[in-house]
């Protein structure tokens, strides 16, 4: 029993040196914390590494604002070639640890029509939720009647995981510096491989 | 192995019993009234001494080991050095400098969590007698001599003031301190609401209002945790701990 234990642990420590080890200093995927995404799949931050990533936090019974920051992120692919949105990540993360579990997930996905090739939607406990929130700049608050206030901020972090642009204007008409800093991500990348 | 670990950090907590309770913070959605569970609460704010064996444990959290994305390059840099406190840090001073990353991984190392704001503020209501000693002028002008001295003095140790009816000390009088939730407070309500684009970023209290504006010692710490980020550190801002009421304590 005992060995197994450590045995565990000594797996769980070596699977975290490769992981995160090597991250820059002011990457968000620093943050050690198991998500679910939309297909029940567990996964890290830093399993996102390697392609530029926008980043947003929501909820899936959100009637006003939260289907607007799937609209931004949607005009903002469309204002990109096709090899262009091939690369570009989008991370929705629930604000909601108590009720939004996979099955909120998926229904949310599937009734936007959000491609799981790009789009992840994704749920983690809520003291990982205050601590990525804290990471992007979110506030929060969790209101009596169960709904949230909340920012509503679109992050671009570049492929180590750096929060490089934000932009706060929501809905079908993306903000242009914004789409010119996803782009300088893209390319950056590109150049770089 | 979770009751020993119950039993020596037991003495160091208050139990306090919760309730419902009128907040300065009056949102639209609560009416400004607050309902808190039983939890406990560190009696007094985490020492030098504590954080210093904290990141003697997890290297991590050393000032010279943590990513800046945690803790800004001001994190413990009172300290005469990553691992020694030196004559600026004092083992049983209030550990300040530390940023509200570093506050909740010390308390989940101990199984605990930092406590929300509700819980602080229905701890610090109280005085030596009362649960709720907030109406009173007395009170609050002792308070307030608190803000009124210079912050460039060496802080004190901790457990100098007098325990409040829980037996917590400390929560005024010393540092002002991290809570789990410091960054909702001023969140307003009418966010989800708004129909222009471009003003559906949080802007401002708009249904939040101060339901008790004599209470001006309470305001500051709200204002002044709102307005940090969650990597920042200062000069006179520690923390405590807190965790849930369980029935094996």
């Amino acid at each position: 029993m005992i060995r197994t234990l450590t045995v565990c642990a000594l797996a769980g420590l070596i699977a975290h040196a490769a992981s995160a080890a090597d991250l820059p200093p002011d990457s968000i995927y620093r943050l050690e914390a198991s998500f679910t995404d939309q297909s029940g799949r567990e996964f890290q931050l830093s399993d996102k590494r390697g392609r530029p990533v926008l980043v947003a936090m929501f909820y899936t019974s959100c009637r006003y604002v939260c289907p607007l920051i799937v609209d931004a992120a949607k005009s903002i692919e469309r204002t990109l070639t096709s090899a262009e949105r091939r690369d570009l990540q989008i991370l929705l993360v629930s604000l909601d640890a108590e009720r939004d579990d996979v099955d909120a997930l998926k229904s949310i996905a599937e009734k936007r029509g959000l491609d799981p090739a790009n789009w992840t939607l994704a749920r983690t406990d809520e003291a990982n939720v205050r601590k990525l929130s804290a990471l992007l700049g979110v506030r929060y608050r969790h209101l009596a009647d169960g709904e949230f206030n909340h920012t509503s901020v679109l992050y671009l972090l570049d492929a180590e995981g750096r929060k490089q642009a934000e932009s706060s204007r929501l809905g079908g008409t993306p903000d242009p510096d914004f789409v010119a800093a996803v782009r300088t991500e893209l390319h950056d990348r590109t150049a770089s491989h | 192995m979770l009751l020993a670990a119950g039993a020596v950090f037991a003495d160091g907590y208050a139990r306090l019993p919760g309730g419902e309770y009128s907040s300065v913070l009056d949102y639209e959605d609560t009416g400004g009234r607050f309902t808190v569970a039983p939890f406990e609460l560190m009696k007094e704010p985490v020492t030098n001494a504590a954080f210093l064996a904290f990141v003697i444990d997890d290297p991590d959290w050393r000032r010279d080991g943590v990513a800046v994305v945690f803790a800004e390059p001001r994190y413990l840099s009172h300290w005469a050095g990553p691992l020694e406190l030196g004559d600026t840090a004092r083992a049983q001073q209030p550990v300040v400098q530390v940023s509200w990353f570093a506050a909740s991984a010390y308390c989940e190392a101990q199984g605990a969590r930092l406590p929300t704001w509700a819980e602080w503020e229905l701890a610090s209501a109280a005085d030596e007698t009362r649960t709720d000693a907030r109406a009173d002028p007395a009170w609050r002008e002792r308070i307030l001599g608190w803000y009124s001295r210079p912050s460039n003095e060496p802080l004190a140790k901790v457990g100098r003031t007098a325990a409040n009816i829980y037996g917590v000390r400390d929560l005024h009088g010393l540092v002002w301190e991290w809570v789990e939730d410091y960054s909702a407070m001023l969140v307003s309500a009418d966010n989800r609401e708004q129909s222009d684009p471009d003003l559906l970023k949080f802007c401002g209290a708009g249904a939040l209002s101060m339901s008790d504006l004599e209470n001006y010692a309470v305001l500051m710490r709200i204002a002044m945790l709102s307005s940090l980020a969650a990597a920042d550190t200062t000069g006179n801002l520690g923390f405590r701990c807190a965790r849930d009421m369980r029935g094996d304590r």
